[in-house]
């Protein structure tokens, strides 16, 4: 059974039409990696899987759980109970981190393992101090997001992800709004998940890491899925768009 | 009359001046955040009803709203008004002074970065976790110079309820001040307002440094 199956769907600010009939569908344990222009979907898409954005047609699975459905042009969403269910299925890391700036770098971790989810709380301490240092940052469990680097505040959301024990990742740039030396230290961690057998999708313009880490690459162009195979398949593809999207990547 | 009979007099009816300031920002407080909850309602009838609502307290003297909330029931459905004063004179600060503090925490709360929200949401706090363990203590922080304001403001209006007649220490001075012929009562009601103000924002600013660990 596939961990998230999104088939047709459709999604429109206004005029502009962003997604164009996309499927995708992620299996237990695989990790996709989503890549292409900026203004291509690739973050709308994420953010649909998410629930932050609402489709305005097609489908969301989740362990063959229906999260969204269209039925007669209405989408409807999974509601009460079921929705918190699938909600706690999978998580998301953004961005530009989104911490709590108010919360220490441990109440940020483990505020919702013992609030949303009414887990027992040296438990959740205890596993929030074992992702602290598989992070490299079990000393600051005490600090205040404004005290960290950038890299830092990404690991930590990362771990505050983690936490809630999801079923899927999502990764939305993770590393866009970091330099070179910290993007690598984020990039380090994410591979480190990768062997964990976490199953874990990603948007990102890092294209050597995609194409090291991914058991599958998409690459969209506006608002379709234009490649999608294997690293090697999508990097090797005799796509024109795909061939000058990449064509930096290659010379570089 | 001696300097400290005056002082006695002033100070009994400073006595006063701090019980209409401190009940005023009990009820006002509070109540700001629920005319900010009103003033994003999706339901437009009470949004508009909100909005009418602090144009109006905004808009106006509260001088002249204090002198309407304690005639107005004279003379508009001849209610005795005898004993009603005080609950006028609190009734009129704590309206006034809840539009003001609904449009501070609107500022506050709409300057908070969406991101907040989408990170709140997916970690799965329901609504009031979001707000009451996300939201508002940063809110809090964000809005603490622009309260204090309002605060300090708050303490000087009390002397506004001599206009209905209302005996605390601007009503005394002027009095002392007219059947004594001297100035010198309005120089310690002065002092009065300055040092009670300087105490207020001593005290808002322990809170701003309390709230300094992070930004």
């Amino acid at each position: 059974m596939n961990l998230l199956e999104m088939n047709h769907i459709q999604k429109s600010f206004g005029e502009l039409h962003v997604l164009k009939d996309i499927n995708i569908s992620v299996k237990e344990g695989e990790i996709l990696s989503i890549i292409g222009p900026s203004g291509s979907g690739k973050s709308t898409l994420l953010r649909c899987a998410t629930m932050l954005e609402k489709i305005n047609g097609g489908e969301i699975f989740y362990l063959g759980e229906q999260a969204a459905s269209a039925k007669g042009g209405q989408i409807s969403y999974a509601k009460g109970e079921q929705m918190k269910k699938i909600q706690g299925y999978f998580g998301l890391v953004f961005q530009n981190f989104n911490l709590f700036p108010h919360h220490s770098v441990m109440k940020n971790i483990t505020d919702a393992p013992i609030h949303v989810q009414k887990r027992n709380k040296d438990e959740v301490y205890k596993e929030a101090r074992e992702l602290l240092k598989k992070m490299g940052l079990e000393d600051k469990e005490d600090a205040y997001p404004c005290q960290l680097s950038g890299g830092q505040c990404q690991r930590v959301a990362i771990a505050r992800a983690l936490a809630l024990n999801p079923k899927i990742l999502f990764f939305d740039e993770p590393t866009s709004a970091l330099d070179p030396e910290l993007t690598g230290e984020v990039l380090k961690v994410i591979r480190s998940l990768a062997d964990l057998d976490i199953t874990m999708v990603i948007v990102t313009h890092e294209m050597q890491f995609a194409k090291d880490i991914s058991d599958r690459v998409i690459f969209m162009d506006q608002g379709v899925v234009v490649v999608e195979g294997t690293p090697d398949e999508v990097f090797s593809s005799d796509n024109a768009r795909m061939k000058e999207f990449l064509g930096k990547f290659h010379q570089g | 009359m001696s300097f400290e009979v005056m002082l006695q007099q002033l100070a009994s009816g400073f006595g006063q001046t701090v019980l209409i300031f401190a009940l005023t920002l009990l009820f006002s407080l509070p109540l700001g955040m629920v005319v900010y909850f009103g003033r994003v309602c999706k339901f437009k009838p009470v949004s508009w009803l909100v909005k009418i609502y602090i144009s109006i307290m905004r808009g106006t003297p509260l001088m002249l709203q204090l002198l309407l909330w304690y005639f107005g029931p004279y003379y508009l459905w001849g209610m005795n008004i005898g004993g009603y004063k005080f609950t006028a004179i609190i009734l009129g600060c704590s309206l006034n002074y809840a539009a003001y503090f609904a449009e501070i925490y609107r500022s506050g709360i709409e300057s908070i970065p969406v991101g907040q929200y989408e990170a709140a949401q997916l970690l799965g706090y329901n609504k009031q976790q979001t707000f009451f363990k996300i939201i508002l203590p940063q809110v809090v922080k964000i809005v603490l110079p622009a309260v204090t304001n309002e605060v300090i403001t708050l303490v000087k209006d009390t002397s506004l309820v001599y206009s209905v007649s209302y005996i605390e220490m601007f009503a005394v001075a002027k009095q002392i001040a007219a059947a004594k012929t001297t100035v010198i009562p309005f120089f310690i009601a002065g002092a009065f307002y300055y040092v009670f103000n300087f105490l207020v924002a001593w005290v808002m600013e322990l809170f701003e440094k309390k709230l300094d660990y992070y930004h």
